[in-house]
């Protein structure tokens, strides 16, 4: 159940499935008007902040996260960023905000050309379903960006 | 009186009835090697893909930091004997296959005692310490240790002798509704596991795993500890920890699982 | 329990060879959202937010963590083999207080 989303290149069913999305986004702030515009306003000025006022560019990131989160606890996720890691041309940083948890920011991974590797991994607490944003700063001042969406369920018999 | 009270369990026990809805799920798949036992499968084979692998990394499991706590207790010297669990059972793989075998009956007490109660025992007795609290760090890293010491090897309880009408109640306890819900926990475990009870995935309510790294809970947990909670879900009044009604319900349950491997730490929802 | 962490790298590795470290530490991450279910007040937030990783004393990966870090984390990242010596990490959380693990890792 583990999904790899691949940004590079976009294909007509990604952007098919994003205007989905969107749709639904977009449906939920009509019917929530002020839960979710704020929501949305807060995710919107981290990602800001994390792009340094640039726009993010699609591609270069992969986003390992369930389709379906067991738990909202405990969510594994991993992200990679295709890069060389040379002392020219690194990953700076990526940033990762889940738009709908009581706070956007959940972690920024920092790497170093000694890395070798634009890849890490850990565990987060998702309140519900929503969105994970990775956005990635690379040494050159470019950055990029990558969403999918996760779904977590509350329990059934409170088990 | 009587009549209305079933009237509105009867709804009720309708209406959760109707919310265990049938499902096609990542636990049908046919093959689980050694988490499967004929018709018994372990909460192994219910649990996401996600969660079941950070079981299988040994690194990785956020219960192997209590794991690695039993390990250091096993040799630290505690009460007035001047003794540690070395002293007298020598190196841990001492311990292989013990906890396949509890809960057992104890011939002192005249009763069964599960593998918390016999470390407890064990501190009492012969290091002359203090017992440790229930579900207290230590307690759960110390079983969380010694059972970990089987792991893969099969559940084995001892069901007849001495054991047999222990055995007998917690069967009964097991078939027995109970709580504002009225449910018992064959109910869910035995007549509907693999079907969804609203957003959980109902598993067999195993034990084999125990003490178990809830993502609920964020930690350890005791398998008294999942009974209270199944018995709060159901709104009946919970047992106590180490009771007689949650040992022979805990023998129960061991038997029901046997031949599946002891997975100890397991990680589960 | 205090916070204990643990971790895991290879143990020898060829030079220029990129390797997997591993690292888990005990910790509620109290995210400061939960209630006292007694006095209904908010339990005060105490989380890690910040775990660094120094490769003979050089800084090689660190990352910044927020409430929404599962309790008891775990992080995973890589490291280039340059030479051999010592991983050094460390977890700081809010209060200022830091836990400190290593690994010695060998290069041939």
């Amino acid at each position: 159940m583990v999904r790899k989303i691949e940004m590079q290149p976009v294909h007509r069913r990604d952007v098919l499935k994003f205007a989905g999305v969107g749709a639904v986004a977009g449906l939920m702030t009509t019917l929530l008007p002020n839960l979710a515009k704020a929501d949305a306003a807060k995710t919107a000025a981290a990602i800001q902040k994390a792009a340094g006022g640039k726009k993010p560019m699609d591609g270069k990131i992969t986003l390992e996260l369930p389709q379906i989160a067991e738990n909202g606890n405990t969510v594994p996720i991993g992200v990679s960023v295709d890069s060389p890691m040379t002392d020219s041309d690194y990953v700076k940083a990526v940033h990762i905000f889940a738009d709908k948890n009581p706070s956007p920011d959940v972690a920024v991974f920092r790497f170093t050309p000694g890395s070798g590797k634009a890849s890490a991994s850990t565990r987060m607490r998702m309140a519900k379903t929503q969105n994970i944003v990775a956005v990635a700063e690379m040494s050159d001042g470019s950055v990029y960006m990558a969403k999918t969406e996760v779904k977590v369920t509350i329990g059934g018999c409170g088990g | 009186m009587r009549k209305a009270k079933y009237g509105v369990l009867g709804l009720v026990g309708l209406a959760v009835s109707l919310m265990i809805l049938p499902t096609t799920s990542s636990a049908d798949e046919t093959n689980w090697g050694k988490y499967q036992n004929g018709d018994r499968r372990s909460g192994y084979t219910y649990a996401a893909k996600e969660t079941r692998n950070i079981q299988d990394d040994d690194f990785a499991n956020p219960a192997s930091i209590w794991l690695d706590q039993g390990e250091t207790l096993w040799s630290k010297v505690d009460g007035e004997a001047g003794k540690s669990c070395a002293s007298c059972h020598k190196g841990a793989d001492s311990m292989a296959g013990v906890g396949t075998r509890y809960p057992k009956y104890d011939f002192k007490t005249k009763k069964l005692i599960n593998l918390e109660q016999q470390i407890n025992t064990c501190r009492k007795d012969r290091m002359k310490a203090k017992p440790y609290k229930y579900e207290s760090s230590q307690l759960l890293s110390m079983t969380i240790f010694v059972r970990a010491q089987s792991r893969d090897m099969k559940m084995n309880v001892a069901i007849d002798g001495n054991a047999a009408p222990f055995f007998a109640k917690g069967k009964e306890f097991f078939e027995e509704r109970r709580g504002q819900l009225d449910m018992s926990c064959k109910n869910c475990h035995e007549d509907n596991p693999g079907n969804m009870a609203r957003a959980n995935l109902l598993s067999e309510g195993q034990g084999n795993g125990f003490p178990t790294y809830r993502l609920k809970w964020q930690k350890p947990g005791s398998i008294h500890r999942r009974f209270r909670g199944c018995n709060k879900n159901v709104r009946a009044k919970p047992f106590a920890y180490g009771s007689d009604e949650y040992n022979n319900l805990e023998l129960y349950v061991a038997w029901r699982g046997r031949g599946l491997p002891v997975e100890t730490p397991a990680v589960r929802n | 329990m205090a916070a204990k962490a643990r971790v895991k790298a290879p143990k020898k590795v060829k030079a220029g060879e990129i390797f997997q470290v591993k690292s888990l530490i005990s910790h509620k991450m109290e995210t400061g959202q939960r209630k006292n279910k007694k006095t209904g007040k908010k339990i005060p937030r105490l989380i890690i937010n910040k775990f660094a990783c120094t490769y003979n004393g050089k800084e090689v990966f660190t990352s910044d963590w927020h409430p929404a870090v599962s309790a008891n984390p775990y992080m995973s990242f890589y490291v280039k083999a340059v030479a051999s010596g010592t991983l050094d990490m460390s977890w700081t959380d809010d209060a200022g207080k830091v836990v400190k693990k290593s690994a010695k890792i060998t290069v041939t």
